[in-house]
């Protein structure tokens, strides 16, 4: 336990050091969220409905900028081979990775989130705790996998670049059921209608989390 | 197993395997009787599920093998994911260009997000982006490890998309078999498809790991020589 809050406190510490993953995920988030305006032609949609989508594909694609500066960083350094000699399961490195990249993440969506409140035009102060909780359970589900192959990415010689690729197809499932819930919650749903896309959310992040935590390991250089 | 006994299987499986497809053409363009309403049309069907199967099958091979591989770190079980997850792209390439020829004059489009539909493309991106991930791996044995932990991530994702479609409606043909909607005399042609299909897999699997070992031999002498 001391050892994953040791990995989770380091990477945040590097990170409030240097800002630059946080940065570039706000910037590049706020950017999707303009380029979806115009490409939408938002003016004759209803924002209510376009809200949703818009909002997690700057999510994701901020998430995938955050989730490969953060293995990026070990690999400029070699980090990564010190991380490994750390006297503990491989699996809890995967952990304090998740744990710091769903930080990152969360902190990047607010802003990204207040940004679209702006543009949208939406107020939402009475959906406020259902949005997070759904933010919050999409993003695990994000991270659960995303930092398993954020790490298989990094090894490759395509680097930061393949990522996307096979986060994507990979990831449906979670935008799915995090968009379907935020478009609930913003479309005025009660908690009742809520139950599926969170408890599939909660699922997933479930089952892809032991996945990684067991393979986490392997997918590492030796 | 020796070569000349391998050699001799691949033979007689390559003869068993011609006779059974010139056998389920006959059986679906010529023996099937012609469906009510769609009339020819609807033979695409023998070949369209049976692909489909048939893919579901490579995966499936694809999956176990990447978790024997992990289990064991024998590359045998390598090349046989690399040739089921090849194979299987393959095969939901029928599924995907098959499905759209026959939804065009009965759906009146050629694409709809069904269930169905979302995860045959889904799971040709899934196993595309595992042969990428292969591609950019230099080292063998990591390329191993690594490509057989995507191929289960991908494998346990496959369940989950087509659940969160489902939460749509579906508008795709509900399984036949299971419905027992399918006519007796439609029956012979649909199983001889799917059955000369699964013989086509388990040759090009095969021929797939055979061709794979034999690279990987070149390349072990090419570094003894280099």
């Amino acid at each position: 336990m001391t050892r994953l809050w040791a990995v989770f406190r380091k990477d945040l510490a590097i990170e409030l050091r240097t800002k630059d993953a946080l940065n570039t995920m706000l910037f590049f988030g706020v950017v999707v969220l303009v380029v979806f305006h115009f490409a939408l032609r938002s003016g004759d949609v209803d924002p209510r409905a376009a809200a949703p989508g818009v909002l997690w594909v700057a999510f994701a694609f901020a998430g995938t900028l955050g989730l490969n500066r953060m293995f990026a960083v070990e690999k400029e350094n070699g980090c990564l081979e010190g991380l490994m000699m750390m006297p503990a399961d491989r699996g809890v490195l995967y952990l304090g990775k998740m744990l710091a990249g769903t930080v990152f993440m969360l902190a990047a969506e607010a802003v990204i989130f207040v940004a679209s409140l702006v543009f949208f035009n939406l107020t939402v102060w009475g959906e406020l705790p259902w949005l997070g909780l759904v933010f919050l359970l999409g993003t695990l589900g994000f991270t659960a996998v995303g930092t398993l192959l954020a790490a298989i990415a990094v090894n490759t010689r395509m680097r930061e670049v393949l990522l996307p690729v096979i986060l994507f197809p990979v990831i449906l499932p979670v935008l799915i059921h995090a968009v379907e819930a935020t478009a609930l919650i913003l479309g005025g749903a009660g908690p009742g209608e809520l139950k599926l896309p969170v408890a599939v959310l909660a699922a997933f992040t479930v089952v892809f989390g032991t996945i990684a935590f067991l393979l986490f390991e392997h997918v590492l250089e030796d | 197993m020796n070569k000349r006994t391998t050699a001799r299987l691949d033979m007689v499986l390559w003869g068993v395997l011609g006779l059974a497809m010139i056998a389920a053409l006959y059986l679906a363009f010529v023996d099937a009787p012609r469906e009510r309403t769609m009339g020819d049309l609807q033979r695409i069907f023998y070949f369209h599920v049976a692909a489909a199967i048939t893919g579901m099958t490579a995966f499936g091979v694809n999956f176990a093998a990447g978790v024997a591989y992990v289990a064991r770190r024998d590359r045998k079980w390598d090349r046989l994911a690399l040739a089921a997850a090849e194979t299987g792209v393959v095969f939901f390439a029928i599924v995907l260009i098959t499905g759209p020829i026959w939804a065009k004059p009965v759906w009146m489009v050629w694409w709809t997000w069904s269930p169905r539909l979302t995860l045959s493309l889904v799971l040709c991106l899934l196993y595309i982006a595992y042969l990428l991930i292969r591609r950019y791996i230099e080292d063998p044995d990591r390329r191993a490890m690594i490509a057989a932990v995507f191929g289960i991530v991908a494998f346990v994702d496959a369940p989950l998309v087509w659940f969160s479609i489902r939460w749509w409606r579906d508008i795709h043909p509900a399984p036949m078999l299971e419905s027992g909607g399918i006519d007796p005399a439609m029956r012979p042609a649909f199983w001889a498809c799917v059955a000369s299909f699964e013989l086509l897999l388990v040759y090009l699997l095969r021929r797939r790991c055979a061709l794979e070992s034999m690279r990987e031999e070149m390349e072990r002498l090419e570094r003894l020589a280099g």
